[in-house]
């Protein structure tokens, strides 16, 4: 058997699908690493992909994904870095099908093996699960699923690092998953480096933390800091986040030298607490991480270690994200000069919302804002800001409805604005807002043995 | 923060802590961290969950609840109800809650000198 590694280091090399499209290169490429962990999914994500496949069923992930492997393929076949992503959306096994041919086409073929894991999907088994009793409540709300049932256009369980683990242990150089977590990506590598075991609980829960510092990417870098944040230097050139982990569960995280950004314990704390719920027990299918244990120190410059980091065993459920069908929405805006900037917005909107109830249309809600006075901050910032004086002031009117009709009518009265209300107004280049579809976020959970993760591990 | 022995004066939140802020569903999070560690207990003195309702009314439709984490120099805030229905299906220009966290800090709170 081979000794394990002393340390092992996870680059962060997407935070949310759409994150910026250098960063995967420069991870493998400004230094050693040893995996680049890649997490494209937010809550509403799988719904959008499961969207996509049904107007093509070879779709389904996360497309970026593919270019960023073609450019990156050659370096990291050559330097052994493997890859953990969620890339595979509702389609992994056809996102990696396309990643197999972009390495065939690289000249690859013999020298990558590909992991995928599936089974996290259950639209197809929704009404099974129903029958059986499974109530998939609203975690929010406590409605039973079966209130939105016809309306349900994905459903998929959130699997924890085992699986990436398993594929891992095949033999994969890059592991495309489903809905796996964003912490799972993280903890997987760090498992199969060192041997930890399914009940090493602060382990299991000090890579947990190690996942969520660095799954938001530049976001515990100096990205989004507000310590000093005129004086983080050369964000234009950020790093992204290297996670370096020693066996014992201590790691530390660092970025490539020669970056910009900046790693200090006032960012990572404010990673630390993005998305916070009860910190005391923060829950993923793979343990439950107390975030009151940790200790942040900033060794060096640049590099924050995070010990002391306490776990307990995992539940028996695991989080389900299912996406419905809501309705409809429209967001119009105009903007208004000075004099009497906010004044005339706030009468536009009136005239706004006259007409609208004068066409007898009716939504579940009509929210208006005054961007530049109290979009951010409401009440908060309209009693300590003069109003009066302001230079300019943005009407942001947005309608939602379970009818389309109404909120298609809403996107027409717009224009009409600018030549028949209030004077001093532009900013409509854009066009006429279109109505969007909604489909809403329906958090459950579910007993752990209905779910059977898949792991699939082939050469390219 | 000005000197001024036996006197209270009144700080805003911005000088003593800074804050992150995100959602989950309909509930914004926002993680209020001290500046320096010895402004911790002040955050846990003075910023109750009750004093951050308050701050709050008119944004948010649900209740506040706090939690603490003295090994960060943090505190937690979850603010239910604040995003119109949150995700998708807000209309708010902050539909996931980013800006809270400055929101947050605009709270002032009494120090003493």
């Amino acid at each position: 058997m081979k000794p394990r590694p002393a340390t092992v280091r996870i680059a962060a090399g997407q935070g949310f699908w759409g994150d910026w499209l250098e960063a995967p290169h420069r991870q493998v490429t400004g230094g050693p690493v040893d995996y680049l962990m890649m997490d494209y999914l937010a809550e509403v994500t799988m719904s959008i992909l499961q969207k996509q496949k049904s107007r093509d069923p070879s779709l389904g992930y996360a497309k970026d994904f593919i270019p960023q492997m073609e450019r990156i393929l050659p370096i990291v076949a050559e330097r052994r870095i493997k890859i953990t992503a969620n890339a595979g959306g509702v389609n992994p096994r056809g996102c990696a099908q396309a990643v197999a041919e972009t390495a065939r086409r690289l000249r690859l073929g013999g020298k990558l093996r590909i992991g995928v894991v599936t089974g996290d999907d259950l639209l197809g088994r929704l009404d099974g699960l129903l029958a059986r009793g499974h109530e998939l409540r609203n975690l929010d709300t406590g409605r039973p699923l079966s209130d939105v049932r016809d309306r349900v256009v994905s459903a998929n369980a959130y699997l924890g690092a085992w699986p990436v683990v398993e594929a891992l242990r095949g033999g994969a150089d890059i592991v495309v998953t489903g809905r796996v977590t964003d912490t799972g990506l993280t903890l997987a590598p760090l498992i199969h480096t060192f041997g930890w075991r399914p009940d090493a609980w602060d382990l299991l829960a000090a890579g947990t933390v190690a996942g969520h510092t660095i799954e938001c990417g530049a976001q515990c870098s100096g990205g989004n800091c507000q310590v000093d944040w005129e004086r983080i230097p050369d964000l234009a050139n950020v790093g992204y986040p290297i996670v370096e982990a020693a066996p014992g569960g201590t790691f530390e995280i660092t970025k490539h030298p020669g970056t910009g950004g900046r790693i200090s314990v006032a960012g990572v704390t404010e990673q630390l607490v993005y998305e916070m719920g009860n910190p005391a027990e923060y829950i993923t299918p793979d343990c439950i991480a107390d975030f009151t244990s940790i200790r942040l120190e900033q060794t060096a410059k640049d590099r924050v270690q995070v010990s002391g980091v306490r776990g307990r065993p995992a539940t028996d459920k695991l989080k389900v994200s299912i996406g419905y069908f809501y309705g409809y929405k429209a967001v119009g805006t105009l903007v208004y000069a000075w004099p009497d900037a906010y004044k005339k917005a706030q009468a536009a909107d009136r005239i706004l919302r006259e007409r609208l109830a004068d066409l007898g249309l009716t939504f579940e809600s009509v929210l208006t804002e005054f961007v530049g006075a109290d979009a951010t901050h409401g009440p908060l910032a309209r009693a300590s800001t003069p109003l009066d004086q302001l230079p300019e002031v943005q009407l942001r009117i947005g309608v939602r409805s379970p009818e389309k009709a109404a909120v298609e009518r809403f996107t027409r009265e717009i224009a009409p604005l600018i030549l028949n209300g209030p004077p001093s107004v532009t900013g409509f280049a854009g066009g006429r807002p279109k109505p969007e579809e909604i489909v809403a976020y329906w958090p459950a959970l579910l007993d752990k043995r209905t779910v059977e993760p898949c792991v699939e591990v082939v050469d390219v | 923060m000005k000197k001024r022995a036996g006197r209270r004066k009144k700080v805003p939140l911005v000088e003593l802590a800074h804050a992150r802020s995100g959602d989950k569903g309909d509930t914004a999070n926002v993680g209020l961290i001290a500046l320096k560690p010895e402004y911790y207990p002040i955050l846990v003195k003075h910023v109750t969950a009750a004093r951050v309702a308050r701050h709050f009314k008119g944004m948010i439709s649900g209740p506040v609840e706090r939690y603490e984490l003295p090994n960060l120099h943090a505190l937690n805030f979850l603010l239910h109800g604040a995003l119109d229905g949150g995700g998708t299906i807000s209309l708010k220009t902050d539909a996931q809650g980013k800006v809270f966290s400055t929101a947050l800090l605009r709270l002032e709170v009494e120090v003493a000198r």
